[in-house]
């Protein structure tokens, strides 16, 4: 199934994938976060990892955005100066740096990705000066073209995220993340907790947001819909393990193993 | 006249070593933040315990010793400080930059440039500048440790945005020797660079915070800003009420009800000087007349 999966991912060209996954675990004590995790993500794809609450989703994102120390597996990388590190054994100044510098997080609460007590510019601003940028007006200049991106006014450039509305937090949260250019984001849930018609349009705009900036992407949703949307690949995990992956198409409309026959099935047809 | 019943400068020999060894490595490391194990002192938490710490493990019989607040010489906290010292370690004091071998500074550097003889200790309240943007002091050791200083910029950032230039005026981040971000205590911008290359040895000592760090002698401090907001200190539209001057840090006096104010040094060693040298200013009878009612 991996081999199929790889055949027949977007990436048909002979490009080396960006992030290759080799039996990634983390326990909880004894209880099992994810087990045996094993995937490539070329560049430009966006990865979708969906199942129910507890099959291990988001502890498997955690541990490969370095939010929590996995046990065991590999996670290895292919840097911007194409140089391939295993990120585990990375020391963690190089850790920080690509956190910073070349990876993106989007977490599902825009309230812990965002510094609420700041100004929406400086929040984008914060990376572009965490990476050295010392030029006030570049920064601004830069800021406001992003909230525009993301389709909020320039004029609230010097508001409080704390007055936003959730979607708008969540477009800001896109903004300070994509800022950069990261090469590879991470999103947690990036639609949970808005309403429909803000998901749409939220949907619209991540797959616009990066394609343009050319990222890769992975995505974990419960939401069948945005998977379909958004991702090229899906992972299906049930109980900690990926029981099957594959194009999203092809697992969403053909799906082989029972759990995923379960999940599409129970989507509610509108 | 000393007191007995003390060792000398209040602390026992053991505090002193342990605090000097952290000065060493204060000294070694420019900026860097060194956790000592601080002492009650017989004065409250913000007062200057770990200033008090700091001159009581360097004084020695043959200093003399100088302590400001505010940059003068005579406030509460200054006389308590100094009186302190003289009763029990028996030094010198003196109001007299030029005179002090030790001067220990609660928020201002005196006017008159320091020399290689001479220590300046000052009293610090909060000495992680990163502290504002980030709580956790785990993270923020973490940031020291691996040079993430890029939210020292988001609050400069701020202050531009929402008011249109750097506000911040006291306790403004530097960054000593190209390497640590350091808060240098509620100094004015004013006094930012004078510690630049400052001939004299700066020691920092923060007692609720158990912290001590240091600028050695010729260290470079650079206070941050943006390339288009370039760092400033203030000015005022004219000097000192009393002596004239237009190159020190000016306080600002009511002087009565009807809204009446009076600019004047606040370093009132440099004034005194000034006005015996025969400066005026002018809201100030003539010197010899002052001293006369006295």
């Amino acid at each position: 199934m991996n081999v199929l999966a790889a055949s027949f991912a977007p990436g048909l060209d002979p490009d080396p994938p960006l992030l290759a996954v080799r039996g990634l675990a983390k326990h909880y004590g004894t209880t099992l976060g994810c087990r045996d995790v094993a995937f490539d993500l070329w560049p430009g794809e966006v990865l979708g990892i969906v199942g129910e609450s507890g099959s291990g989703k988001t502890t498997l994102l955690n541990c490969l955005s370095a939010q929590i120390e996995a046990d065991a597996g590999e996670i290895l990388y292919r840097c911007r100066d194409g140089e391939e590190v295993d990120f585990r054994t990375l020391p963690e100044a190089r850790k920080r740096a690509l956190l910073r510098g070349e990876w993106g997080l989007v977490h599902q609460n825009p309230r812990d990705g965002l510094r609420l007590r700041v100004s929406a510019g400086a929040n984008i601003g914060e990376r572009l000066m965490a990476q050295g940028a010392r030029h006030y007006g570049g920064i601004r200049g830069e800021a406001t073209g992003w909230l525009t991106r993301v389709e909020i006014d320039a004029a609230r450039t010097d508001d409080l995220p704390l007055h936003f509305s959730g979607g708008m937090q969540q477009r800001l949260q896109i903004a300070r993340t994509l800022v950069t250019q990261p090469r590879l984001v991470f999103m947690d849930e990036p639609t949970g907790g808005l309403d429909v018609s803000v998901q749409a349009r939220l949907l619209d705009l991540i797959r616009g947001l990066v394609d343009e900036v050319g990222a890769s992407c992975i995505v974990v949703t419960h939401d069948l819909a945005v998977a379909r949307l958004l991702a090229h690949r899906l992972m299906v995990m049930k109980a900690g393990c990926v029981v099957e992956q594959g194009l999203t198409d092809q697992v969403l409309d053909d799906p082989h193993h029972p759990y995923t026959q379960l999940l599409v099935s129970s989507v509610l047809q509108v | 006249m000393s007191e007995t019943g003390y060792n000398f400068a209040y602390l026992d020999e053991q505090t002193k070593r342990m605090i000097r060894r952290a000065i060493l490595k204060a000294v070694a490391i420019p900026g860097y933040q060194v956790p000592f194990a601080g002492r009650e002192m017989p004065l409250p938490y913000g007062w200057g315990t770990g200033g008090i710490q700091v001159t009581a493990a360097v004084i020695g019989a043959d200093d003399t010793l100088k302590v400001i607040d505010q940059g003068a010489d005579d406030t509460t906290n200054a006389v308590s400080i100094r009186r302190f010292f003289q009763k029990t370690a028996g030094v010198d004091t003196t109001t007299e930059t030029a005179a002090a071998s030790l001067i220990q500074t609660r928020h201002r550097i005196p006017e008159e440039p320091l020399t290689e003889a001479q220590i300046l200790v000052y009293q610090v309240p909060i000495p992680e500048p990163l502290r504002w943007m980030e709580a956790r002091e785990s993270e923020t050791r973490k940031m020291h440790a691996l040079t993430e200083y890029g939210v020292m910029h988001v609050r400069l950032y701020e202050d531009i945005a929402h008011l249109g230039r750097i506000v911040k005026s006291y306790d403004y981040p530097v960054r000593v020797n190209g390497r640590y971000i350091m808060a240098p205590s509620p100094i004015p911008k004013f006094d930012n660079p004078k510690m630049d290359h400052m001939p004299a040895l700066q020691l920092f000592g923060a007692g609720r915070e158990k912290r001590i760090y240091a600028v050695p002698p010729y260290t470079s401090v650079v206070s941050l800003d943006f390339e288009d907001h370039p760092f400033e200190v203030q000015t005022w539209s004219d000097g000192c009420a009393l002596c004239g001057a237009t190159d020190s840090y000016l306080d600002e006096v009511v002087i009565d009800d009807k809204g009446g104010r009076m600019m004047v040094c606040s370093d009132t060693d440099y004034c005194e000087k000034r006005r015996a040298a025969g400066h005026l200013g002018p809201m100030s009878a003539p010197y010899a007349e002052t001293e006369a009612a006295r």
